[in-house]
């Protein structure tokens, strides 16, 4: 089978406009959550977000470029481009065949949605920009990078709610090792912030409420948790067939060594009780790397802030993985970048990159309190530095969808 | 030039991402600025807007350079 190594890293979080700062902001244990001034959320039940400052499309694109794709997509082509630069991959005619992308987003082009619905309504149809469907639909994502880049291997945009990132690096890995591409792009990305993103998640009583402290409101396994803390952003994978990146000397991060996946089939937004669906889904990317459960020395986790899915993953972790369980340790980024969504799995698998690398764990900020139950190493508030050679990314999304990727590091 | 003239090249250059001075008369939208089918169709819209008019699509698709709008314009300008 051909193996799959990672050899360039690409994001935007509200921790940062790339993986540099991000990761110092990781480290720094700071949260990324603000009030919301982008529109007036004054009847809205959560008032802050978790959201990208200071991101200039045109660093990236061109004016004209630029407009008429929603903003998922240019933080899609941002965080790609970052990647490939990282990667020192060059395309040519003679590999461009070879090079896909698989990025895919949870929710799309939200914002310009509801602009072109409400310029319907206001002016009618015939004011609808005829880059409303384009600049809209999810596998622009994957399809824009494609053609500014020349890249014409496969473009796919698995779309699983908050696990659409770590499905589209799995599915990335699969079709690497199949043969259909030397190198892949895989991640997500995610702007869904806009009246009808905020007021349909608030809707469903997801998003903590904790507007008069904002940083402190994503806060895994906390007793005094609410909620996830709504964010976007993008991450972005470099993955390689490894003889391919060895030849060109490609520098390499780690190798992606097992994809796992399984569904709850419970409901269609609270996760299985029982917690089968994400033991399966962690059983199966070991298998897929062939890996004991004691291989596992770090698990960067869904860990969202919600009453229900902190406390079945931490009970997931403890009846599958037994009294190794209490050995390995567990963290949530998402207590500092709040959930991502669509975009959550890459970034955190660059988080877990990033961990064997460094040999640092990332913290969880904010837990003050564990909840009964929640009583793992959860890297409170500090990092932990640590001897790590194989992480686990866990993402679970809406529609009981679940992936897992497990990472080491490189065996020569 | 006529207020039409400097109007109709600004919203050209805006649309297409191009500099007002690239916008010359004989200037094919799509052969020398570079639009696509999309960019026209947008471009036919700001113009709507800029001169709060309605151009019906037989009209636009001979609407191909920048006189041939310049001069669309100050027809329907003059009409109205």
């Amino acid at each position: 089978m051909r193996r799959v190594v990672v050899t360039g890293m690409g994001m935007l979080t509200p921790l940062g406009l790339n993986v540099k700062d991000t990761w110092a902001g990781v480290l720094a244990g700071k949260s990324g959550a603000r009030p919301i001034e982008s529109f007036d959320v004054s009847q809205y039940s959560t008032q802050f977000s978790a959201s990208v400052r200071g991101f200039d499309p045109e660093v990236y694109l061109n004016s004209k470029e630029a407009r008429k794709v929603d903003v998922f997509v240019q933080f899609a082509v941002a965080a790609s481009m970052q990647a490939m630069e990282d990667s020192g991959l060059e395309v040519t005619d003679a590999n461009r065949d070879r090079i896909g992308v698989a990025i895919g987003s949870g929710i799309g082009g939200l914002p310009s949605i509801e602009k072109n619905y409400t310029t319907i309504l206001n002016s009618g149809p015939k004011r609808i920009s005829p880059f409303f469907i384009p600049g809209t639909i999810i596998n622009m994502a994957a399809g824009y990078i494609s053609i500014l880049k020349g890249l014409r291997g496969p473009t796919i945009s698995v779309v699983t709610a908050c696990t659409t990132s770590a499905h589209n690096i799995g599915q990335a890995m699969r079709m690497i090792a199949y043969g259909d591409a030397d190198v892949m792009l895989a991640g997500g990305s995610e702007m869904s912030l806009c009246p009808s993103g905020l007021g349909g998640f608030a809707a469903m009583r997801a998003l903590s409420t904790r507007n008069d402290a904002p940083e402190k409101a994503s806060r895994p396994w906390d007793r005094d948790r609410d909620g996830f803390v709504l964010g976007d952003g993008a991450g972005v994978l470099v993955l390689e067939e490894y003889e391919y990146a060895k030849k060109r000397g490609a520098k390499i991060y780690a190798e992606l060594a097992g994809f796992g996946m399984s569904s709850d089939a419970y409901h269609i937004s609270a996760p299985d009780p029982t917690g089968s669906g994400f033991m399966r889904c962690m059983q199966n990317a070991l298998n897929d790397a062939k890996l004991p459960l004691d291989a596992v020395d770090y698990i960067n986790a869904h860990g969202t802030s919600t009453p229900k899915g902190d406390e079945l993953e931490a009970m997931s972790i403890k009846n599958l993985f037994g009294a190794h369980a209490y050995k390995l340790a567990v963290s949530s980024t998402k207590s500092m970048t709040g959930h991502l969504l669509g975009a959550a799995g890459a970034v955190e698998a660059i988080f877990s990159i990033l961990a064997l690398q460094d040999q640092v764990l990332p913290p969880t900020i904010n837990l003050d309190n564990p909840d009964e139950g929640c009583d793992l190493n959860f890297v409170a508030h500090k990092p932990q530095q640590r001897a790590v050679k194989t992480v686990l990314s866990n993402s679970f999304g809406f529609g009981g969808t679940n992936g897992s990727l497990i990472f080491t590091a490189l065996k020569s | 030039m006529s207020t039409i003239e400097n109007r109709v090249v600004n919203v050209i250059a805006q649309q297409l991402g191009v500099k007002p001075e690239d916008v010359k008369p004989d200037s094919s939208f799509i052969d020398d600025l570079g639009a696509d089918s999309l960019d026209t169709v947008e471009l036919v819209m700001a113009l709507e807007e800029e001169f709060d008019a309605e151009i019906p699509d037989s009209d636009a698709e001979h609407m191909t350079t920048v006189q041939k709008a310049i001069d669309y314009i100050k027809k329907i300008s003059t009409d109205a």
